[in-house]
């Protein structure tokens, strides 16, 4: 069994906690429909933006450097990261350079991915996520299980034991309320002391060499316009060709996370403050080699708004963490594979390939077609287990002979019907271990169609 | 009528649930129609496919065509199946004969309504029914909307059902979610899959359906092994059987 | 050199030119409704008071927070006694209770305002002040964002935001609570015109 149908299952065990998670994230998706069904166009939307974003990506390279030099013009300083340990250093360096011990951070999927946290906790640098939810896993040690919902997995008891003890909350106390302004008051004590800040980046325009960043909290800039030094990193596929170009995915986004018809705070920085200092670093991190991916570039389009992770039966049922990847459920699924094959190699199994996700997606991102293209990739590179591999093989010969087809069909039937219990109903048998197989009939529509032909 | 219906049972239906392709190809000839069922037929080549081993697959690939170009058009009870013919047999050479099977594969309720422009069928089912929409003719077809997508509420599957005398159809909280078969899933991924099937499965029961239908067995084959085992009183049937007049 | 390398394999990797596709405006063309920003309004949790002028601004102010102490503001006619010209450091600022700002345009389909650090005194104001107000003028509502871009150049200041309510989260559990980092409320103040 793969890690994710192990983890899955684990997760499944305590079922009235799946079913809680499983209604928390669908209440979000029903929001979803809700705010999506207010706007006529939100289908040409959804196409518009998905047009937009192949223009980007065929033109990644020019718009890229047209929004350096922009940038570099608005006084901004840009740094280019191959990697991951590059993104590290850079950022490190420029804390080093300004002796930052505090440094607050708003969310960014990019710096998870590039375990920024660890690496500058470990050169002696205080941080602090600033997302409550963020803010949440961060003191529970945890990875987030959802890119836009943190710390979804989690009930309130758990956060306010947690809070209990890290921020002296009341014991016991569980109001989300009474815990949120708890989380205020000492958030607001690190962004007074911060001397830096970094943010994610959800757009980044070309045209004018600006970054924009989208929050429900106000935290991003609370951290930024505090902070004399303040750091966006984005991933080089964020560029927007121009300022116009907002107005599609500003109206896409915040819809598809959270229902909402936009987000509290869109915030466009570009140029720094009078008295501070503005970086932008830009980052590959493996994503130029999935651009090369004709068949998984789509993934590029991503906004991560998180809406495939709510629509996702099995997402919703196996929690984030499950899927081991920064990134969890279906576009988690189709990125991660392209960064390390092998280890992942369990990801794109674990989908029915219902297609809600490709559906629900605001960039009309085709997952589920990439899933079914990544297992056959994932059988030419030879990651499929021998077993399976084997089991396809022999089925690749009885399939297309008629002769081996009736044989073992009858055989089947036959072993089903004369087997007692006990021998087909075993541990080998996934299927019967909640579920009966099917009664076979006397006679299979081959053989009446023969009889009545005859 | 001057065309000819190349009739596809899928392995399982075959096998298993020989009533369905019956009902599929009487409701066929009734309203009409001169259906040939090959004999040589075996399976589209999905279980293969959707492991990641398409190339594995290509030879019963080009079987099914060998068997079906020649038809004016193929029909077959399951949208899964279809969606695999005209979706994934692009990586066979596109000789003009898989070409033609690809375009004319057609699910039985497409046929019914954009072939056939059925409007009125002879069948009376005074039962309490909950519609599975099995997410390949769904999604993959486009035999409905979809509640993902904002567009004017559509579904082929219901709109035959509404043809049935004295059904009643009811409305699920979930319109449209996933039961969990998947294919292989349902053996890689045990517990998420009857996870998910239990789950539809109580959608429908507190609308207090007596039969939930569906256009493809496979789903129907992986929610009646979770009922039987629960002993739940719940029944299954394939919506051709339904349209075909069955009775409980 | 990564930036670079970066660039190289962009240019080997990425697919053949796609052309950008022209952006229509959605809108219906008759003058944005009042109402529906009102709505959107309360639906990001804020309020809007209509029909207040230059005469009974402060009144005004005062009615909706008769609490609040420190109060900063760039605009002249607002009665406040926070000098944003003189801040030591915007840390200063955390104890402001009520900031009072412009707007620039209102988007009707979701209640956001467009600010700039222009009409702010200090970039941090409208997220550390306790409590948040934003002047506009009801001419200045447009349908939808696509309007809204069209009327603003993003980067005619170093910064600027759309505000679409107080500050919030829901976090924990999914229930939605007012007032996470930033303001704990926004009024939104039609002007009468
Ligand atoms: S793949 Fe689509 S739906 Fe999923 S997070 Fe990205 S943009 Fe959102």
């Amino acid at each position: 069994m793969n890690e994710h149908a192990q983890k899955a299952a684990e997760f499944i065990r305590d079922e009235s906690r799946t079913d809680w998670h499983d209604e928390a994230l669908w209440f979000v998706r029903t929001k979803r429909d809700k705010a999506s069904h207010g706007i006529p166009e939100w289908e040409e939307l959804r196409e518009l933006a998905s047009q937009v974003k192949d223009n980007v990506l065929s033109n990644l390279d020019q718009y890229l450097e047209q929004f350096e030099s922009r940038a570099v013009q608005n006084g901004v300083h840009v740094h280019w990261a191959a990697d991951a340990e590059a993104h590290n250093r850079i950022v490190y360096s420029i804390l080093e350079k300004h002796q930052v011990q505090r440094l607050v951070k708003s969310k960014s999927m990019l710096t998870e991915e590039c375990h920024l946290n660890e690496y500058l906790i470990e050169r002696g640098v205080e941080v602090v996520d600033t997302d409550l939810g963020e803010r949440i896993i961060q003191l529970k040690e945890e990875p987030p299980s959802h890119i836009v919902m943190p710390a979804i997995h989690l009930k309130k008891e758990e956060v306010g034991e947690l809070f209990h003890e890290k921020l002296h909350t009341k014991k016991g106390a569980t109001d989300p309320k009474y815990l949120t302004e708890a989380a205020r008051q000492h958030l607001r004590q690190k962004f007074l002391a911060a001397q830096a800040a970094i943010t994610g980046v959800n757009f980044a325009i070309a045209e004018t060499g600006g970054v924009v960043v989208c929050t429900n909290e106000g935290n991003a800039d609370m951290g930024v316009h505090l902070a004399p030094v303040q750091i966006h990193c984005m991933g080089i596929e964020k560029i927007l060709p121009r300022a116009e170009h907002l107005g599609i995915f500003t109206r896409l986004l915040a819809r598809s996370a959270t229902g909402q018809p936009i987000t509290i705070y869109t915030s466009h920085y570009h140029r720094p403050r009078p008295d501070g200092e503005m970086h932008i670093v830009i980052v590959d991190n493996g994503r130029t080699a999935q651009l090369g991916r004709e068949d998984f570039r789509n993934s590029l389009k991503c906004i991560r708004c998180g809406a495939c992770m709510n629509t996702c039966p099995i997402y919703r049922r196996s929690g984030g963490h499950s899927y081991g990847s920064t990134v969890p459920g279906p576009i988690g699924s189709i990125l991660t594979p392209g960064i390390d094959l092998k280890k992942y190699s369990g990801l794109p199994f674990a989908s029915t390939l219902c297609g809600s996700c490709s559906d629900v997606c605001p960039v009309k991102i085709n997952i589920h077609e990439q899933l079914y293209r990544w297992r056959q990739v994932i059988t030419q590179e030879g990651h499929l287990p021998p077993a399976k591999r084997q089991s396809m093989k022999w089925a690749g010969r009885v399939l297309p002979s008629t002769s081996w087809y009736n044989f073992f069909g009858k055989l089947v039937s036959w072993a089903i019907r004369r087997f007692p219990r006990p021998f087909l109903y075993n541990r080998f048998n996934e299927w019967g271990k909640e579920r009966e197989l099917p009664q076979p009939p006397r006679q299979s529509f081959k053989e009446w169609h023969r009889q009545r032909e005859a | 009528m001057p065309v000819k219906i190349g009739l596809f049972i899928p392995c399982y239906i075959d096998q298993f649930y020989p009533q369905v392709g019956i009902a599929t190809l009487e409701l066929l000839e009734k309203l009409g129609c001169r259906v040939e069922y090959p004999a040589g037929q075996t399976c589209c080549g999905q279980p293969m496919a959707n492991t990641g081993c398409e190339q594995d697959a290509t030879t019963t690939y080009q079987h099914f065509v060998q068997l079906f170009h020649a038809f004016d058009y193929v029909v077959a009870p399951s949208g899964s199946c279809v969606y695999h013919v005209r979706k994934h047999y692009d990586i066979i050479e596109q000789t003009e004969e898989v070409k033609r099977v690809r375009k004319n594969t057609l699910d039985l309720a497409e046929f019914l309504l954009d072939v056939l422009q059925v409007k009125r069928l002879e069948a009376r089912f005074p039962h309490k029914v909950g519609l599975h929409q099995s997410c390949h003719g769904l999604r993959g077809l486009r035999l409905g909307s979809g509640s993902e997508r904002i567009l004017e509420p559509s579904s082929k599957l219901n709109t035959l059902l509404r043809m049935v005398a004295g059904i009643e159809l009811v409305e699920l909280t979930r319109a449209d979610e996933c039961c969990g078969f998947g294919g292989t899933f349902a053996i890689n991924e045990p517990a998420i899959s009857v996870k998910m099937g239990k789950d539809r499965i109580a959608d429908h029961e507190r609308q207090g359906v007596e039969v939930l239908t569906a256009g493809d067995m496979s789903c129907l084959m992986h929610l009646e092994g979770i009922i039987r085992r629960q002993r739940k009183t719940i029944q299954v049937k394939h919506i051709a059987e339904i349209l075909n007049g069955a009775s409980l | 050199m990564s930036r670079n390398s970066i660039l190289a394999a962009i240019q080997k990797n990425k697919p053949a030119e796609k052309p950008l596709p022209a952006i229509p405006s959605f809108a219906n063309g008759k003058a944005a409704p009042i109402d529906i920003f009102t709505s959107m309004v309360e639906v990001g949790g804020g309020q809007v008071i209509r029909d207040t002028n230059s005469h009974n601004l402060n009144t005004t102010i005062k009615k909706l927070f008769p609490e609040a102490k420190r109060i900063a503001s760039p605009l002249p006619a607002v009665e406040r006694n926070v000098d944003l010209d003189q801040l030591p450091s915007p840390g200063e600022l955390e104890s402001v209770d009520l900031a009072v700002v412009r707007g620039q345009i209102g988007v009707a389909e979701n209640g956001a305002v467009w600010v700039t650090e222009e009409n702010c005194g200090h970039r941090v104001l409208p997220f550390i002040t306790q409590h948040l107000i934003i002047l506009l003028n009801p001419s200045d509502i447009v349908h939808n964002m696509h309007e809204a871009y069209e009327r603003i150049q993003v980067d005619a200041t170093g910064f600027g935001l759309f505000i679409a309510g107080p500050s919030k989260t829901a976090d924990i559990e999914q229930s939605l609570v007012i007032g996470a980092q930033g303001a704990r409320s926004l009024t939104v103040v039609l002007e009468a015109v």
